[in-house]
């Protein structure tokens, strides 16, 4: 049975759901961080995909800029818990209402 | 065949540790599963032959990032049960799976595969990491050092948020003034 | 001569818009001296214009500059001064020039002086736009222009709601009557493809006869409204709440003569229709003798004379509907001298009386106001028809065009209001400068006007006496462009009974109103006289009924109608329509203020439904792109 394409991207679309489904439910942000990069993940898989089935590198070229980005990511958003952190006591998003209008 | 084996394999792999390390309560369990996940998409891109990718996505991802996640849940202590909101689980399920639904339909539209030629194709004869760096260190160079300069950047924003003191400069600093500061730090740690 | 006549157009304007710098500024008397000189210089280049039209100068066409220019339709801002025009030049310029300068002195005390110039200045511009232009267009520009300065007038005293109602009366009924002027140039324009007076007449020849018909009654609407016929016709008599000065330059003397003007101008058109010339005849006959009755009885100095104006443009579309358009343009220049001569004296009188327009309660005023006594009776003198002021050459020409056309019914109509003309006009004359001083009674003391005022005043006292005498040389004049029928009566016997008789008959009604005004014995009305409680008085006094008519069976019902579309439908359809989509904007907003709970778990779901959103979007454009053969048959197949 040949593997094609399109498996591929379902394969990435229900990681993606996945990932969706852990971002609305997670409170932590912590967890809350693992859910996106769930989401970059399965997103990279369908750029991977794209780039060996049309023979075309700048889907495997955009994979690595995506890492590139989840790292810094990573990076910044620890930071930034770290501070919330070190001011409420807690990272828990229901506490994040600042923004409230 | 044995591609066809591999891929439902750890596309069945995936699936199951990405949904652990999203429906757990366990945050241990949680990045565990995420790190195992992580690896099975490497296996991939090694399948679908971007072997530097699956390289990096294992140095970075299940080395960097995962070590970054774990010291984050030693200073944040959610080694006990996380707490999770008692929403509507319903609207949550039902909108990722129309939106999964709705992608899938797009993809499997015709229109999507029809006539997409590579616009830097595939070079015979040279290794998947010379390719790239081909492509990478000639078209891609400016987003390339672009990365690069947002890497440090989020790496000196890591520092100057995580960082205690950081509004302090030892070299702005004169020499009284450094020992008082020390002087108060002591203070602190000894009460 | 190009250049006198952008000066006699422009000067007003430029008088104009210097007092209207003023306009905010406290009295001087630079804001009426100037305008005033303007004018003069207008009526200087509106001379040298008609000298130069008089020694047989081809006419000055000149175009000053294009309006529009669409496709077929080109308009430009043209003006021509031929021989119609300069005559009416002459008459607007000299007579507002006089206006003027009596203004100074009239609107002394008043606030609002500089502002009246400004009015009274761009009123004369528009009347030289109005007589100057050379097509449709910019006739009813001009026709537009005098009607709001005639409002701005009328109402110059807006502080008193009777003017204001006066003004808009005026305006409204002004405006009616444009509506038919309007369709008539449309007409025009549709049939003939032009707005240009010499093209679109040559084009009319060959037009079927209906159309014409429809033309020429819908610009006779139009004259209607300006020159305040039957119907049309309250308006004038209430728009004597303006300033005295208003009413004899405007009222009297130029504005409401644009009508005949106009169907002057239009002769080639109706030369073409005699029928609703016919038409347009007996509607003056009616008018000449309708406003006579009224004035009669009348107990409004003002408003008397307003009457008699009215009956006046009677007599000159009786002449201008008979084909005798020279007769009607000669009464008309005769009529605007002794006529504003006429309201100048008024004018003068009520500024003595401060204010008090009742004749019967003035009299014996001969002995304070020598100067205004004798002009004011000459005026009358000439508007009567005696032998030899302005009003006998030209009022009688018109009897004679009435006779000799065969039109029995109309000069006997004519003859009549003659005799009532002379009466009433006498009625007053005898009233104010008459037999008692019973002023004293109301503990009025009058007072001459200034001399300038008179001075100003005697031009017009001059061309009252003598305009007649110019008679033949107008007539070589304006038949150049005007249709030179002689009017004599075939036997002279006929011609002298005719002439004397009416001459004979006016005296008469002179001696009677004198008789019965002059006398000592004569009271101020209070109500219970035998003649007061006749129904003919009462039925005359209220003017026929016909403003309470209006106001019962039109202005009334309209307004209910206007309040039931209000109520019912501006509020509860449009309004609530409006309010309904407002209030579909503010519930949907206080509903979605939910939506901004700041709290971040929220936000990322309604992320994510936005997502399927677009999401779904692109699926369906996607699906519609695909499928855009078969949607287009579909939405055929139902017709769209």
């Amino acid at each position: 049975m040949e593997i094609g394409l399109n498996h591929y991207l379902v394969l990435s679309t229900l990681l993606f759901a996945i990932g969706l489904i852990g971002v609305m439910r997670r409170k932590n942000l912590l967890l809350l961080f693992f859910a996106t990069e769930i989401l970059l993940n399965s997103v990279n898989i369908a750029f991977a995909a794209i780039s060996h089935y049309y023979g075309d590198l700048t889907g495997q070229l955009f994979v690595f800029f995506v890492i590139a980005i989840a790292a810094s990511e990573v990076a910044v958003g620890l930071g930034l818990l770290i501070v919330w952190h070190k001011r409420h006591g807690n990272i828990d998003l229901d506490n994040m209402s600042t923004m409230r209008g | 065949m044995f591609e066809a084996i591999a891929f439902y394999l750890f596309a069945f792999l995936t699936t199951v540790m990405f949904f652990i390390a999203v429906m757990t309560t366990q945050a241990l369990h949680a990045l565990t599963a995420l790190a195992a996940g992580m690896i099975f998409i490497s296996a991939f891109f090694f399948i679908l032959g971007a072997d530097f990718l699956g390289a990096i996505q294992i140095v970075v991802y299940s080395g960097a990032v995962m070590a970054l996640y774990a010291f984050g849940m030693m200073f944040f202590d959610t080694t006990r049960d996380v707490k999770e909101k008692n929403g509507n689980k319903y609207i949550v399920f039902g909108l990722s799976i129309l939106s999964a639904v709705l992608v899938v339909v797009i993809f499997s539209a015709p229109m999507v595969t029809d006539n997409i030629s590579a616009l830097y194709p595939m070079v015979e004869g040279a290794g998947n990491t010379q390719e790239l760096g081909m492509v990478l260190f000639t078209k891609y160079l400016v987003p390339f050092e672009v990365a690069a300069v947002m890497l440090l950047v989020a790496m000196i924003a890591g520092i100057v948020l995580a960082g205690k003191k950081m509004d302090l400069s030892l070299t702005l600093m004169n020499d009284a003034e450094i020992i008082e500061a020390k002087i108060e730090k002591n203070k602190k740690v000894l009460s | 001569m190009e250049l006198y006549l952008y000066l006699a157009l422009f000067s007003p304007l430029a008088g104009s818009l210097f007092a209207g710098l003023f306009g905010a500024s406290p009295r001087t008397k630079i804001a009426g001296l100037v305008p005033s000189l303007l004018l003069f210089v207008s009526f200087v280049s509106s001379t040298i214009l008609l000298v130069y039209i008089l020694s047989g100068g081809a006419k000055v066409h000149v175009e000053m500059m294009t309006w529009m220019a669409t496709g077929d339709l080109y308009i430009p801002f043209g003006f021509v001064v031929d021989q119609v025009s300069v005559t009416m030049m002459m008459v607007v310029s000299l007579v507002s020039t006089v206006v003027h300068f009596y203004s100074i002195g009239y609107m002394d005390h008043d606030k609002g002086f500089n502002r009246f110039f400004s009015y009274l200045s761009a009123f004369v511009f528009s009347m030289m736009i109005l007589v100057m232009s050379d097509n449709f267009a910019g006739l009813f520009i001009g026709w537009e222009g005098v009607g709001l300065c005639s409002w701005l007038l009328i109402g110059f005293w807006y502080h008193k709601e009777s003017a204001t109602w006066a003004a808009n009366e005026a305006f409204i009924m002004n405006r009616i009557a444009d509506l038919g002027m309007l369709i008539g140039i449309f007409l025009i324009y549709w049939n003939t493809g032009s707005l240009q007076y010499d093209q679109a007449f040559a084009a009319m020849n060959g037009l079927d006869k209906e159309v014409l018909t429809w033309m020429g009654i819908f610009l006779f609407i139009g004259a209607m409204g300006k020159s305040a016929q039957f119907p049309l016709h309250t308006w004038l008599a209430d728009a004597m709440e303006g300033p005295t000065p208003v009413s004899a330059l405007i009222h009297a003397a130029t504005m409401v003569t644009a009508g005949v003007y106009l169907v002057v101008r239009a002769n080639p058109l109706y030369d073409l229709i005699p029928h609703v010339g016919l038409f347009i005849a007996s509607l003056g006959a009616f008018v000449a003798l309708f406003a006579a009755s009224m004035a009669l009885v009348n107990r409004d100095m003002k408003r008397i004379i307003a009457y008699s104006t009215l009956s006046q443009l009677g007599y000159m579309f009786v002449a201008a509907g008979l084909g005798a358009y020279w007769v009607a343009l000669f009464h008309l220049m005769a009529h605007a001298f002794f006529k504003a001569l006429l309201f100048l004296g008024a004018g003068n009188v009520m500024h003595a009386m401060h204010d008090e327009l009742d004749p019967f309660k003035m009299g014996g005023l001969r002995k304070v106001m020598k100067g205004t006594f004798v002009m004011m009776t000459l005026a009358s003198v000439a508007l009567a028809g005696i032998y030899p002021f302005a009003g006998f050459f030209s009022k009688d020409l018109i009897l004679e065009v009435g006779f000799v056309e065969h039109h029995y019914i109309i000069y006997t109509v004519l003859l009549f209001t003659a005799g009532l003309t002379a009466f009433y006009s006498f009625r007053l004359v005898a009233l104010i400068f008459h037999g008692e001083e019973r002023y004293k009674l109301f503990g009025i003391h009058p007072h001459e006007a200034y001399k300038f005022m008179l001075v100003a005043m005697s031009p017009l006292l001059l061309l009252a006496i003598i305009a007649g005498s110019f008679k033949m040389t107008y007539f070589e004049m304006v038949t150049a462009v005007l249709p030179a029928t002689e009017y004599h009566v075939h036997s002279a016997i006929t011609y002298w009974i005719m002439t004397i008789g009416t001459q004979l008959f006016v005296i008469l009604a002179i001696a009677f109103a004198y008789k019965k005004y002059a006398n000592n014995k004569v009271k101020v009305p209070d109500g219970t006289s035998k003649m007061e409680n006749r129904l003919c008085y009462k039925v005359l006094s209220n003017q026929y009924y016909i403003p309470y008519i209006y106001e019962e069976y039109l202005a009334k019902p309209y307004k209910e109608l206007s309040t039931l579309f209000w109520k019912q439908i501006d509020m509860k359809v449009v309004d609530a329509t409006v309010d309904g989509i407002a209030g579909i904007i503010y519930s949907s907003g206080e509903k979605t203020r939910v939506m901004q709970s700041g709290n971040l778990s929220t936000m990322l779901k309604w992320m994510v439904a936005g997502t399927i959103g677009l999401l779904s979007l692109a699926v369906v454009f996607g699906l519609a792109a695909r499928y855009s053969g078969e949607i287009k048959t579909i939405l055929s197949g139902l017709g769209v």
